[in-house]
């Protein structure tokens, strides 16, 4: 297979998008064109785009988005297709870019993820992204994620005994981190003692869905980010020397959540992540800085065990002593993660490789992890039935 | 002078002795305190000198919400609105948040409007709560007359409050359809979503009681004043 580099981003400010969905995506391709300097030998340069998005028909009633994408940003005759895979649909789209030049069909893609979330209620937004569960065993009978992820972490806290507390430290550790990234939703760096031991933390940090808080979950954003892939052997020039996927993986774990064997185990991320890491030719240990699919914080902590990094059920452990800050040992979700930099469902994954790549041209800024060379992203889909992983290195192919 | 003092008195409306809000501090999820004090009549101008830049901000009703507190404020001050009160949220002195209702009598409440400055902490839920802790808590009213202007105001009062619809009565906030706090329903929801602790320690107290306008606006990008 030919070898595949990222040569440009784009992100738009995550939050509210007060203009129309195709303006948002077509502004964060924009950019990610303008910053790989994309020359064309003919035309455009581009051969095809994968727009990423889990609501564009049901939120925002545009079907066939990628063809209003390609039209808009005036990149015709390229081939283009729209990515529906829930909140993994932006990795899904990243992974089908991939195929896409390692197969030959292709030099250059441009891999776009949007998502307006914020032109509907939060209740609506609940319910829309409800849709990805069962849609017999599950849906019908008014399970939400956060209704999962409550569940989830209240298995997590009895099994390996996490507390309230071990959640908002992930938390604010990641408002931490999005202050100093400039395309985060939320700007605001919580009090840890206040939204947990004060005598109003009940109140101003109220449950969502028991155990979890509202400074445990991610808010509801608009956004789009985007990036530009192209061959490493196409010969064709760019603004920006090429950070390299290594490895991409993919798995799935049962729909019906509670068919799972054990519940407390994400076998689709930890088998996702082993496979990006076999392609990729490293394991864990290899990764200088990862951003993981934290729409809730126990997620964060639990992926951070599946994908290798600490050992089953302390996870929570290392966040407390600071292992996972960007400057310890294993810095995770360095962009404020989906907690602090928003979480426009199918933009997600894109923007998560967008955050690898500043990181390891050494753009990021007061986030910047000192030496990163090799990445990781994790998209996690449903409750965990889908997720996508990738590796992303500056080092050259072994 | 006398023909005018007496013309004047007979613009003004009979005014209820009500009890005052007792003022109270709460801690932000940022760890700021904010407290929450009435604003004396004759110390209301801030008030009106705060909404008056969002009159022009028309995303998510602003410029509605703005221009009727700086009318009922502006009647509050001038004698041509009926047993007004109006609570300050102040962050170190700056304000942070306004809220103000009436008296429709002595068992009826009318909310009149939440507005935030200092977002993402959940003032305007705070100083809302605030407000219906006076109408129940303090003056002992039985109801409280709500409508909102924004969505926002819906979901936030209407939603999870679980208002109760009173249709057939208007609220004087343009004659909208009436949604209704009752007490039972302040009981059912009071611990979670009011709180605030009193006496206001006297270094926080000094600060409110001198409030400063705001330094900026979410709403308004680049706001100086």
């Amino acid at each position: 297979m030919r070898a595949v580099g990222i040569v440009g981003v784009g992100h738009t400010k995550f939050g509210r998008f007060t203009g129309s969905f195709l303006d948002m995506a077509a502004s964060a391709a924009k950019e990610a064109l303008d910053d790989a300097g994309v020359r064309p030998v003919t035309g455009h340069g581009i051969d095809q785009v994968f727009l990423a998005s889990m609501g564009a028909g049901q939120v925002n009633k545009i079907s066939g988005a990628a063809s209003a994408l390609v039209d808009t940003l005036n990149l015709r005759p390229a081939m283009a297709e729209t990515v529906e895979n829930g909140p993994a649909s932006g990795a899904s789209a990243v992974k089908l870019g991939y195929m896409a030049i390692a197969s030959g069909l292709c030099d250059t893609v441009l891999v776009v993820g949007a998502e307006q979330m914020r032109v509907i209620s939060g209740w609506e937004a609940t319910d829309f992204v409800a849709t990805m569960s069962h849609p017999e065993a599950e849906y019908p009978y008014g399970l939400t994620l956060p209704a999962f992820a409550g569940m989830f972490t209240r298995l997590y806290m009895d099994k390996y005994g996490v507390t309230e507390k071990d959640l908002a430290i992930v938390g604010v550790k990641n408002h931490e981190n999005a202050m100093h990234n400039p395309v985060a939703h939320i700007k605001l760096v919580p009090n840890l003692y206040a939204i947990t031991e004060d005598e109003d933390a009940n109140v101003i940090n109220p449950y969502v869905a028991e155990p979890l808080r509202v400074y445990h979950t991610c808010p509801v954003s608009d956004g789009a980010a985007a990036l530009v892939l192209t061959a490493l052997d196409s010969g064709r020039e760019f603004n920006h020397k090429p950070v390299r996927i290594a490895g991409v993986g993919q798995a799935t774990d049962t729909h019906v959540v509670a068919e799972r064997r054990e519940p407390t185990e994400l076998f689709a991320v930890k088998e996702s992540a082993r496979r990006a890491y076999e392609m990729a030719g490293i394991g864990p240990e290899d990764i200088d800085v990862a951003e993981l699919h934290d729409a809730f914080q126990i997620l964060e902590i639990a992926e951070s065990e599946e994908v290798g990094f600490f050992p089953k059920g302390t996870g929570h452990l290392a966040a407390r002593e600071g292992k996972t800050r960007v400057d310890g040992e294993k810095p995770i979700n360095t962009s404020g993660g989906l907690k602090a930099k928003g979480h426009p469902v199918g933009a997600t994954g894109v923007s998560q490789v967008v955050e690898i790549v500043r990181q390891l041209r050494g753009e990021a800024g007061g986030r910047q992890v000192k030496g990163a060379k090799t990445g990781l992203t994790v998209n996690f889909g449903g409750f965990g039935n889908n997720v996508v992983s990738i590796v992303l290195t500056t080092r050259e192919r072994g | 002078m006398a023909t005018i003092d007496k013309m004047e008195q007979q613009l003004r409306p009979a005014e209820t002795a009500m009890a005052p809000y007792p003022a109270k501090y709460i801690t932000l999820a940022s760890g700021e305190k904010m407290v929450v004090k009435q604003v004396a009549r004759e110390n209301c101008g801030i008030v009106l000198e705060t909404v008056k830049p969002l009159m022009t901000v028309e995303r998510d009703f602003y410029d509605i919400v703005a221009s009727r507190i700086y009318s009922e404020v502006l009647g509050h001050m001038r004698y041509r609105v009926k047993d007004e009160y109006v609570l300050l949220g102040t962050v170190d002195g700056e304000i942070a948040g306004v809220v103000n209702g009436r008296l429709v009598d002595d068992k009826v409440g009318m909310s009149y409007h939440t507005m935030t400055i200092k977002q993402g902490l959940r003032i305007g839920a705070q100083l809302f709560a605030a407000k219906m802790e006076y109408h129940f808590d303090i003056l002992g009213q039985d109801e409280v007359w709500i409508v909102a202007e924004s969505p926002n105001g819906f979901k936030r009062w209407m939603i999870e409050y679980e208002l109760v619809s009173r249709p057939e009565t208007w609220h004087e906030l343009g004659g909208v359809p009436t949604y209704v706090l009752t007490r039972e329903l302040w009981e059912k929801h009071k611990a979670g979503k009011c709180t605030g602790r009193r006496p206001v320690p006297e270094e926080l107290l000094a600060k409110a009681e001198n409030p400063r306008l705001p330094g900026k606006y979410a709403q308004i990008p680049g706001f100086t004043r």
